[in-house]
């Protein structure tokens, strides 16, 4: 019968299978469990049994790790599991259409799994395909662009049980959409000369003297160049790239300068967790300059000493694993990764790559190393930093994909050079992630202090409303705002940059991201956990049209109390969307107070529509008088 | 020369790596809290303990005390927002004190006669969270959770069997147990256990044992929690 029972045997042996790849190491647990869903379709009792007797850790710890993410399943949902992105842009593309179509097509209600165990259909946050959607993930592998025509396509192709790698590979097809390029993204860059430039930089006998350590701890004397390198950092100002601007210099030196206990080594991780909706520059950097990132992570190990590196790559972007594999062993056999590295003795630092599977909490470092760890990815309770106990509690630096592709240029080109570049406070470029309302959606990149008239004139926007940049964490901007500039000392971004233009209703922007903070809030603490649930059953109240004054204030001291009482960002952002918009898109809130006074968020009218739905009727009479109306 | 803070104005003595919750609780300060347990690890989690140190909030759990510090803790402000907290964990589950085992010596109870809880404020989620009555011995009432994890710790850290553990994401976080079929029965768990003995709420209840202590007799019925929960206590 259902498609989703594999033997007991056969999963033991996937099982056995995948836990001896990963060294039996329950701190693969997140790798593992990905592996098996992929070769199972879902993680069964039979599997978890398994695992249990094999890694020897309680069930509960796997059953908590298998809960926490998004697209790992514990009951079956098909073997086609199909899952619409629904950012903002998506829905402005018309996604949701297409998946009701797809829904019709096989015969299958949102969210369930089709009768005969074949199919399932449902949402997912934010995919990073804003610029070539609307976008699905179909068994976790992106499919963008979609059409009409393309989803009767891929219906037939369900339909007719096909094996995912027999599908046109046309479907799977991901654009660059590179519109803009600049020092990174147009790199004047060989495989190893960032390394062997930072090499030659060998220190005068003062910094000698300083640089006992070297690469690695114990060794005896400077192999020439690490304190060199870092001061190259430094001198070039650069900050962090996934949000917070933290000085990567100072980072990179709180790590070299921790302690090292007996055994433990130190850790490069590269955040390639690229959840905030709107972003997706990390994917674009990953597919076209893989080699000048992981060489901007190898110049980070040099300087601080590091013998071990991470990718955490987003469960969204699993479709890029086997090029950046490939990439890596290509690094290995030319001597730029493994053991003395371009002939360096002693120089030993190697990459892999590990996928997440579905949290937007991940891309938050000290929750990446809780996943690297195979554990749920929590936000950790700081100090201490990841920079002196991170990963396995290791000296660890956590760092965005564009930081060491920018840290790589620097070791080539030296800190002065990239200094040059951009404004005083912002020194370099910034990859945006332009989506939205414009002809020319894609990737380009400005050095700091573009204005963002300067951007929307480059893509093409016309009769733009507002911009929403750094995603639903960063900031709304609205006409009046548009000479202001990408930079640190204005606005800070991680690269999101989505334009909507005049007939866009700037509350179902804001409602969107609430949605999206409610599904990604990792549960931990109390005022995210709840706050953010309120706050989107708040804004669906002012969607129904049963909103008033009164809601008002009580977003306004939620957000208070988010901010105030979070443990995480996460939590501390979540009401940014709607603040911002309550402020500069009023008129879009006021629409909707059909209320003075206090209305309940209670409608028994809508109460009543699973009783319709239930019993297939929506006529009048199955409807109360006076009803607010609207839908989910 | 001995390390000290001070905590509202108070000055509290303090030994290095001590957090702020620890030396305020030695010194017979009462910070609100529900997943902060003197025996065990701190959680950092359910957050009523926060305070503001140096105008900055943080959890007065995690955060260790550091000399010279100047900690706002029972201020208008901070029990307001600790206020809200405990509201959203009374809508969050289904919490009907009249009828609760616990009423009385439940510290979510408690806590929100602490803090003049007069109402649950927010409207209420009314999850659907079936009841486990599978153990011989114990019932566990998931209606109740608040997710502070000391069974948890309790279970993994002191009796060597994490029997609990969290599972789910978000708001869909909750408690599940060391058995394929999800039954407590299915568990090595027993009445003696340390778990058994650490839930602040009436999620763990002892079978057969119900209402032993008339209700006005209890713990918090005979002090308010501040007056009962200092360190060592």
């Amino acid at each position: 019968m259902a498609l989703n029972t594999m033997h007991a045997e056969a999963v033991a042996g996937v099982v056995d299978r995948v836990v001896a790849r990963y060294r039996r190491d329950p701190s693969n647990m997140v790798q593992i469990l990905r592996e098996i869903q992929e070769s199972c379709d879902w993680i069964s009792p039979e599997a978890i049994d398994r695992l249990q007797s094999t890694l020897g850790v309680p069930r509960t710890k796997i059953e908590g790790v298998a809960g926490f993410y998004s697209f790992f399943y514990t009951e079956p949902r098909g073997r086609y599991r199909v899952l619409f992105s629904d950012n903002i842009t998506d829905r402005m593309l018309g996604n949701r259409a297409l998946m009701e179509r797809l829904c019709n097509n096989l015969w299958v209600e949102r969210g369930k799994v089709s009768e005969d165990g074949l199919v399932s259909v449902g949402k997912t946050a934010c995919t990073g395909m804003c610029d070539q959607g609307p976008a699905l993930l179909i068994n976790n592998t992106a499919m963008p662009a979609l059409t009409a025509e393309r989803i009767d396509e891929i219906a037939e192709l369900i339909r007719n049980k096909l094996p995912l790698s027999e599908w046109p590979a046309a479907f799977f097809k991901v654009e660059d959409n590179i519109r803009r390029a600049d020092i990174l993204l147009n790199a004047d860059f060989k495989p190893g000369e960032a390394l062997l430039a930072g090499r030659a930089r060998a220190p005068d006998e003062g910094l000698m003297a300083s640089n006992m350590r070297s690469w690695r701890e114990g060794l005896p004397s400077g192999m020439g160049g690490p304190i060199a390198v870092l001061d190259e950092i430094k001198r070039a100002g650069l900050r962090g790239r996934g949000g917070a601007g933290f000085t990567t210099g100072m980072k990179w030196e709180a790590c070299r300068n921790a302690q090292l206990k007996a055994g433990y080594q130190r850790i490069i991780v590269c955040n390639a967790d690229e959840g905030e909706p709107g972003t997706f520059k990390d994917r674009v950097l990953l597919s076209t300059c893989a080699d000048l990132v992981f060489e901007g992570m190898t110049v980070a190990a040099y300087a601080v000493g590091a013998t071990k590196g991470f990718v955490y790559l987003r469960g969204e972007y699993r479709y890029l694993l086997d090029h950046l594999n490939a990439v890596l062993a290509r690094r290995r056999r030319e001597k730029l990764l493994g053991e003395n590295i371009l002939g360096i003795p002693g120089a030993d630092f190697d990459i892999d790559i590990h996928v997440g599977a579905g949290a937007y909490i991940c891309g938050e470092e000290s929750a990446l190393i809780e996943s690297l760890e195979g554990k749920r990815g929590t936000p950790r309770n700081r100090p201490p930093f990841p920079v002196t106990n991170g990963y396995l509690d290791q000296p660890t630096i956590v760092n965005n994909v564009e930081t060491f592709a920018a840290a790589a240029m620097i070791a080539l080109k030296g800190g002065d050079w990239y200094a040059g570049i951009g404004t005083r406070h912002s020194t370099g470029t910034k990859i945006l992630s332009v989506s939205g309302d414009c002809e020319r959606p894609g990737i380009y990149e400005y050095p700091f202090g573009v204005s963002i008239r300067q951007v929307l004139a480059d893509c093409g926007a016309r009769d733009t409303q507002a911009v929403q940049v750094s995603g639903p964490s960063g900031i709304c901007l609205a006409e009046a705002e548009f000479d202001r500039i990408i930079g640190f000392e204005d606005i800070p971004t991680s690269g999101a940059f989505t334009v909507f233009d005049k007939t866009r209703d700037m509350f179902e922007v804001a409602r969107n991201y609430v949605h999206f903070f409610q599904h990604e809030s990792c549960g931990f603490c109390t005022p995210c956990r709840v706050g953010t649930s309120l706050l989107k059953n708040l804004m669906d109240k002012l969607h129904y049209g049963a909103g008033s004054p009164y809601d008002f204030s009580e977003i306004e001291k939620l957000n208070q109390l988010l901010q105030s009482m979070s443990h995480c960002g996460l939590g501390h952002t979540a009401c940014n969307p709607v603040l911002d918009t309550i402020a500069k898109f009023r008129p879009a809130y006021e629409k909707r107070m059909n209320q003075q006074d206090f209305t309940p968020a209670f409608d028994l009218d809508r109460a009543l529509s699973a009783a319709r739905q239930m019993t297939g009727r929506d006529d009048a009479a199955a409807h109360l008088a006076n009803a607010h109306g609207g839908e989910a | 020369m001995s390390l000290t803070f001070t905590l509202d104005g108070k000055t509290i003595p303090f030994e290095d790596g001590q957090t702020i919750i620890q030396a305020a609780g030695k010194a017979g300060v009462f910070i609100p809290h529900l997943c902060y347990h003197p025996e065990f690890k701190p959680h950092g989690s359910c957050k009523l303990c926060t305070v503001k140190v140096n105008g900055r909030h943080t959890a007065s759990c995690t955060m260790r005390a550091m000399p010279g510090m100047v900690v706002e803790s029972d201020t208008e402000e901070i029990n307001a927002e600790r206020r809200a907290l405990t509201q959203m964990l009374f809508v969050e589950g289904n919490h009907f004190c009249p009828s609760c085992e616990k009423s009385g010596n439940c510290q979510l109870q408690a806590t929100a006669y602490h803090l003049g809880m007069m109402s649950p404020h927010y409207d209420h989620f009314f999850p659907n969270r079936p009841v486990d009555a599978s153990h011989p011995e114990v019932l566990l009432d998931f209606n109740r959770c608040i997710l502070c994890s000391l069974c948890v710790r309790a279970s993994r850290d002191v009796d060597g069997k994490n029997v609990f553990a969290l599972s789910g994401r978000g708001i869909k976080t909750h408690l599940i147990v060391n058995a394929r079929s999800g039954q407590l029965g299915d568990t090595d768990f027993a009445l003696a256990d340390k778990a058994a003995q650490v839930c602040p709420v009436g999620v763990i209840l002892r079978k057969r044992q119900g209402f032993a202590v008339p209700i006005g007799e209890r713990k918090y019925d005979k002090a308010p929690i501040a007056e009962t929960v200092t360190e060592g206590k």
